[in-house]
Formats: C-alpha cells, sequence, structure tokens
C-alpha cells in the first residue's frame, strides 16, 4: 500500500520539482535520479505483491493484479533506462541550441508528469480514472512532441493533439455506455465503474449496451495504440519529437492504451459471450500488421520507419489477444513485454546515431561501427531482435502467435509470414547500410550512455531463453484473465 | 407537495428534450457558422443549453450530484472556456476572421446523414437506460458525430477547436441523458482534461502562428507518407 503510494507520488512530486530546477544542469541527474525512486517503489511492489498476492486499497480504487504488476514495473524501469539515455542526448541538444533552458524545464517536469499519469492508468481499478489518466498522459506529452518548434514538430503535434483527442472521446463516449450497463446491472453510484466489480458481474451487464461501448473504447484506445487506420499521428509524433519521448511513447503509452482494451475485453466477452470482441480485434490487428509493414516499406526516416515497425507489433499483440486462450494471451503478454524493452533499446542507439550523423534520414547515417562500434551493435542487435531473430523474447512469442494462428485461423497465417517477410527485408536491408560501410558520422562531445541499449537487449534475450517463474505465474494468471479463444 | 406538481413535472421532462434539440441545432448552426466570433457565442449557448438540461434533470431525479455537475459545467463550459476563447482571438487578432467555407449544403446533408445514424444506432440502447432523459441518447451521439465533421471539414486552427470543445459538450450531455451523471471524481478529472486542453491549445496556436504567420491548419500538411 505504502509502495503504490510511493509509486504514484515520486513522479508527482518530481515533476513539480523539477519544473522549478528543470533548467538547471543538475536538471538532467536529478530526472533519473526520480525515475530510480520510482523504479526502486515500483520493484518493491513487486516484491509485496509476489509475497502477499494482489492488492486492492483506498476503498478499492486502486488495484495490482497480475495483468497490471509487471506493466507497472517494465514502465518504472524503461522511464529510468530512458532518463539515464536521455542526460547525454539532451545535453547534446541543447549545445546545439535545440533546446533552452524553457524548454528544458518543460521537458523533465512533462516526462515526471507521463511517467505519473502512465502508472495512475495502469494501477486505477476505476475505468473513468484510467480515461482522466489516459489524456492526461496525451496532454502531457502533446507539449514535449512540439519542443522543438519546428514547422514539422509544431504539426506532428497538432495531428497527435486533435486525433488522439478525438479518439479518446470515442472511449469516453464507450466508458459511459459502459457505466449505463453497470447502473443497470450493479446500481449506479462512486463504485459503478470499478473494473472489479464489474468483471463479478460481466454476466449481469447488458450485451446490447456492451457491443456499443467495447467499439467505441476499441476504436478509442485504439487510436492510442496506433491501430490502423487510426495510427496517423503515431509516426509524425514518433519522428518529430525528442527520441527519449519516442522510446517511451512506443514502448510505454502504447503498451498502456492497449492494457485498457484488454481490460475492456474481458468486460465485453463475458456480457456478449459470443466472442465477438476477439473477432473485431483479430480484423483490427492483423489489418495493422499487414498495413504497418507495407507503409514501413517506403519510409526514408529512420525514427519514422521504426514507428511505423512499433504499429505493426502492436497490431501483432491486438491480433494475438483477439484470438485469445491461454496460449495466445500468454504470447501476447510476452510480446508486449520484450517489444516495449528491445523498441526503446532501438531508440536509444537511433537517437545516438541521428545526433551523429545530424540527420535522421537513414541515406545520411552510414557506417555506425566504424566510428562507435558500441551504437552500431546496439542498433543491429537490436534490429536483429525486433525482427523476431532467434534466441530474443521476440522470436518466442512470434513463434508462439503464428502456431496458434494456424491451428485457430489458418487463413490469417499467410498474411501474417507476408505482412513479417516484408518488414524484414525492409528492416534489414535499411539497417545494414547505416551499421556498416563507409561512414561520414563524427564524435559528439557529451559520450552516449548506451548502458540502457545493451541491458534491454539482455533482457529481451532472457525472456526468449528464461522466463522467471513468478513473471510466468503472471502471465499464465493473466491469461486465464483476458480468457476468450 | 402542491395539485400541480405533475403538470409541471411533465412539462420539465419535455423541456428536457427542448434543451437537447437546442444542443443539436446549435451543432448545426456552428458547422455552418463562418465568423469566428459568432462561432463562440453558439458554443456558449451550448454550454448554456448543456447546463440547463443537467440541472432539469438532477431537478427531476433529485440527484445532489447533479446540481454540482451543472455547476462545473457552467463555470468551465459557459464562462471560464469562453473568456479564453475570446482572450485568444483578441490576443491573435483574429475577432472579425471570416472563414470561406465550401459546400455548406453537402455538410449539411452529411451532417443529417449522421443525425439518422446517430439514432439509429442508439434507438436499442435509449430502451434499457432507466433515466427520464432516455430518449435522448441520440441526440448526444448526434451532437458528438456532427462535432466531429465540423473538425474534419474546418481549415482553421480556433474553428477546430470550438469543434472538438463541443463534442465534449455532446459527451457530457449523453452522460447525464443516459445514465444519472457519471461519478463525481471522474466527472471532475474529466473536467481538469478539458481545461488543461484548451489552455495547451492556446498555447499552441501562439506557437504556430509564430512558425506559418497564420492558423490555417492547410499549412500543417507537410507530412506526408512518401
Amino acid at each position: 500500500m505504502e509502495a503504490l503510494l510511493l509509486v504514484l507520488a515520486i513522479p508527482l512530486i518530481g515533476g513539480l520539482l523539477l519544473a522549478i530546477w528543470g533548467d538547471r544542469e543538475v536538471g538532467q541527474d536529478l530526472n533519473a535520479a526520480v525515475s530510480f525512486l520510482t523504479l526502486a517503489a515500483a520493484v518493491w511492489l513487486t516484491a509485496m505483491v509476489i509475497r502477499d498476492g494482489p492488492l486492492l486499497v483506498w476503498g478499492e480504487w486502486f488495484f495490482v493484479d497480475a495483468l497490471n504488476v509487471f506493466l507497472v514495473t517494465l514502465t518504472a524501469f524503461v522511464g529510468f533506462t530512458t532518463s539515464l539515455f536521455s542526460r547525454p542526448y539532451m545535453r547534446v541538444e541543447r549545445d546545439h541550441g535545440k533546446m533552452t533552458p524553457g524548454r528544458m524545464r518543460l521537458y523533465h517536469s512533462m516526462y515526471q508528469l507521463f511517467n505519473c499519469m502512465m502508472l495512475m492508468a495502469l494501477t486505477t481499478n476505476n475505468l473513468g480514472i484510467l480515461w482522466v489518466a489516459m489524456e492526461a498522459a496525451t496532454l502531457t506529452t502533446v507539449l514535449l512532441v512540439s519542443v522543438y518548434r519546428t514547422a514539422a514538430s509544431l504539426e506532428a503535434a497538432w495531428k497527435y493533439f486533435i486525433l488522439c483527442g478525438v479518439g479518446i472521446a470515442q472511449a469516453l463516449f464507450g466508458t459511459i455506455l459502459l457505466y449505463l450497463a453497470a447502473e443497470r446491472a450493479i446500481g449506479g453510484g462512486e463504485d459503478a465503474l470499478l473494473w472489479t466489480h464489474l468483471a463479478n458481474a460481466k454476466h449481469l451487464l447488458a450485451p446490447d449496451i456492451l457491443s456499443l461501448a467495447f467499439v467505441f473504447l476499441l476504436l478509442g484506445y485504439g487510436t492510442k495504440v496506433g491501430l490502423v487506420p487510426v495510427h496517423n499521428w503515431l509516426p509524425d509524433a514518433h519522428a518529430e519529437g525528442p527520441t527519449p519521448i519516442s522510446a517511451v511513447l512506443s514502448g510505454l503509452l502504447l503498451n498502456v492504451a492497449l492494457y485498457a482494451v484488454l481490460r475492456c475485453k474481458v468486460l465485453a466477452d463475458g456480457a456478449l459471450q459470443n466472442g465477438l470482441p476477439g473477432k473485431i480485434m483479430i480484423g483490427f490487428g492483423l489489418i495493422t500488421v499487414v498495413a504497418a509493414a507495407f507503409f514501413l516499406s517506403r519510409q526514408r526516416d529512420v525514427k519514422r520507419m521504426f514507428a511505423y515497425s512499433s504499429i505493426e507489433h502492436m497490431g501483432l499483440m491486438t491480433f494475438a489477444f483477439g484470438m485469445g486462450g491461454p496460449v495466445a494471451n500468454f504470447a501476447g503478454l510476452l510480446h508486449m513485454t520484450v517489444h516495449a524493452l528491445i523498441k526503446s533499446a532501438i531508440f536509444f542507439a537511433v537517437g545516438h546515431a541521428a545526433q551523429k550523423a545530424g540527420s535522421q534520414a537513414m541515406e545520411d547515417i552510414r557506417g555506425l561501427i566504424k566510428v562507435s562500434p558500441t551504437v552500431g551493435w546496439g542498433l543491429m542487435l537490436g534490429s536483429l531482435a525486433i525482427l523476431g531473430m532467434p534466441p530474443f523474447g521476440v522470436f518466442a512469442s512470434e513463434f508462439l502467435i503464428l502456431t496458434t494462428a494456424m491451428r485457430e485461423y489458418p487463413w490469417a497465417t499467410p498474411f501474417l509470414l507476408i505482412a513479417l517477410g516484408v518488414a524484414f527485408a525492409a528492416i534489414f536491408s535499411r539497417v545494414q547500410p547505416m551499421v556498416f560501410g563507409e561512414t561520414s558520422v563524427r564524435a559528439l562531445a557529451h559520450p552516449p550512455a548506451l548502458l540502457p541499449v545493451f541491458i534491454h537487449l539482455g533482457l529481451g534475450l532472457m525472456l526468449g531463453l528464461y522466463i522467471p517463474p513468478y513473471l510466468n505465474d503472471w502471465y499464465e494468471q493473466a491469461a486465464r484473465m483476458i480468457g476468450g479463444g | 407537495m402542491f395539485f400541480w406538481e405533475p403538470e409541471v413535472n411533465t412539462l420539465l421532462t419535455q423541456s428536457i428534450n427542448l434543451f437537447a434539440t437546442g444542443l443539436l441545432v446549435l451543432a448545426f448552426a456552428m458547422i455552418a457558422q463562418r465568423r469566428i466570433l459568432t462561432l463562440i457565442h453558439l458554443f456558449t449557448l451550448q454550454g448554456a443549453s448543456l447546463v440547463a438540461a443537467t440541472l432539469v434533470v438532477a431537478y427531476l431525479t433529485d440527484q445532489h450530484h447533479l446540481y454540482y455537475s451543472a455547476a462545473i459545467t457552467f463555470v468551465l463550459k459557459v464562462v471560464l472556456i469562453p473568456i479564453l476563447l475570446h482572450r485568444l482571438i483578441d490576443r491573435l487578432n483574429v475577432r472579425w476572421d471570416v472563414e470561406t467555407l465550401f459546400n455548406i449544403p453537402t455538410t449539411m446533408l452529411i451532417g443529417i446523414v449522421l443525425v439518422i445514424f446517430a439514432f439509429n444506432l442508439a434507438t436499442p440502447i435509449a430502451g434499457l437506460s432507466a433515466s427520464i432523459a432516455r430518449g435522448t441518447l441520440g441526440i448526444a451521439l448526434a451532437s458528438v458525430l456532427l462535432s466531429f465533421l465540423m473538425m474534419i471539414v474546418r481549415a482553421k486552427a480556433v474553428p477546430q477547436v470550438i469543434g472538438f470543445l463541443s463534442m465534449e459538450n455532446g459527451l457530457f450531455f449523453a452522460a447525464t441523458a443516459a445514465t444519472s451523471g457519471m461519478p463525481m471524481l471522474v466527472e471532475l478529472g474529466i473536467a481538469f482534461d478539458v481545461l488543461v486542453g484548451i489552455l495547451i491549445l492556446g498555447v499552441f496556436m501562439f506557437q504556430i502562428r509564430e512558425q506559418f504567420d497564420s492558423l490555417d491548419i492547410r499549412h500543417l500538411e507537410k507530412l506526408k507518407e512518401e
């Protein structure tokens, strides 16, 4: 209970402090320190959950169960490593004159508040508060996407705000419909939107209302997941914002949005009993995977390309959860974890590489391995890992998803294989000359933070070979909870 | 208890429909309105009819938290946001701007189709609602979709934002019409998000103006797929 309070309070207080001191030289370190404390609190919380089981606290308004405990730790962890990466990265940006003191303050403060809002969205039991936290997470990142004030970044941020605003408004309508169903089933009042109450009474929820509510919720939160055709904001926001923000958007925010969809799917499945939510998710997931793979092969900006790769992977997860059942759900949860780790590692490497080359265009980044072997190898290994090469964790989860698809939905398998093949060819053929070949890039004043890259890749590798028993338990419990199949 | 109370209550129940219709008509008016200043007036009026509808529902169902909800809506949608918008258009110097809109009749026809669609979608659900204002769920959904349409067809930043806010009005109305208002804390959270959102949008518009010397969203179409 105290641990959960700390998990939420540390980034909040940190965000307020950094709003005052974020522009000092020490701001970078303060930011990393706050993120470290958040991670420590999250580890403590996890240890408590391992020892005592799930938590349900503060008038049942907050909870930690098998589905969100690992996401909380993952969010705090990636938040911390990204803050480490951000130190040298933002120093270079400041030296290049892209970050003024005021912008630094905004950046650090919003970074912490963004983390706080994601952790709140993950741990709240109230679907209304979940909505509020998701919207607040959007608001905190909007100004970060436009922090450089270039024409392109303003456009990206405007698109991000308007598209996600419209999306999240649809999710609000879905939440209102959910409340309407709850009012009929378990009575209204302050507790009617608590997920645990709704999940206990999910068979009583009116199917007519829930089917419409789920469509709105999926479209709404799906906008933030990056599902095609409501994905347009995502590549722009990733490409134009500072790279640490691209890393946390891809690694964390998309996961949190998908988590919201999963919570809603459990309720809709229980009420409808006909597998319709799963089928809708399969449809959206498949379209997303295929469309993203083809968009991906046409990109010239390195961050845009990996943003499309994120869309592709989110589509794959949506597809997996749509199929449902213990194996596909397990694979989806594992994929959420490894994708977050590896995609943020890639963005760290890409960030340093783009700074060295002075450009995000892939044709300008050449021969990284000669100037900076670690950045080069980080990018190469990260790309191989995200493309699903064994023994990385992505291989394990994609393998499970594909074998389940062959058994349950054989018609979908060729589409998935083609999409994965196209993505492989596209990313590998572009990363290869960026890493090897003749070089034109230069060294930078501040040494890059490469520890996070290799820690992430190491963990991604570990999850491909060995999943710790308690993590395995959580995945299995959560997979049962999500159900379907 | 007065002998005329049932009649008054019937009248009040009907007045909810009246205010709901007002919301919808105003949503249509906003789509066709070219002058930014009038647009803000229309938005304020829409907020006012939302407050009135919420108050009537609160009185009829005797739910005290709906009075608070009406108060929040009043402060936010009728006072604070319109003041912010007025200051914004003054400082951006676009108070007397007139936007050229193409194809108003076509847009209106699309709007009518949207309304029919919304009513069809809402009919089976409205029957399940226990709220006295359940017939108005269709209207709420229709005004959400109309605001959505407005955001698509408008090319300038301020009207797009007003479309966004008007969509929020429709959603709040849905919450009062279909249910008897969301839980208080959730409603406060939503109101807070809306307020922060409009402040950020205000900051944004200055940034856009600084960058492009115009608030035309058509400048924001450089990022395209190759």
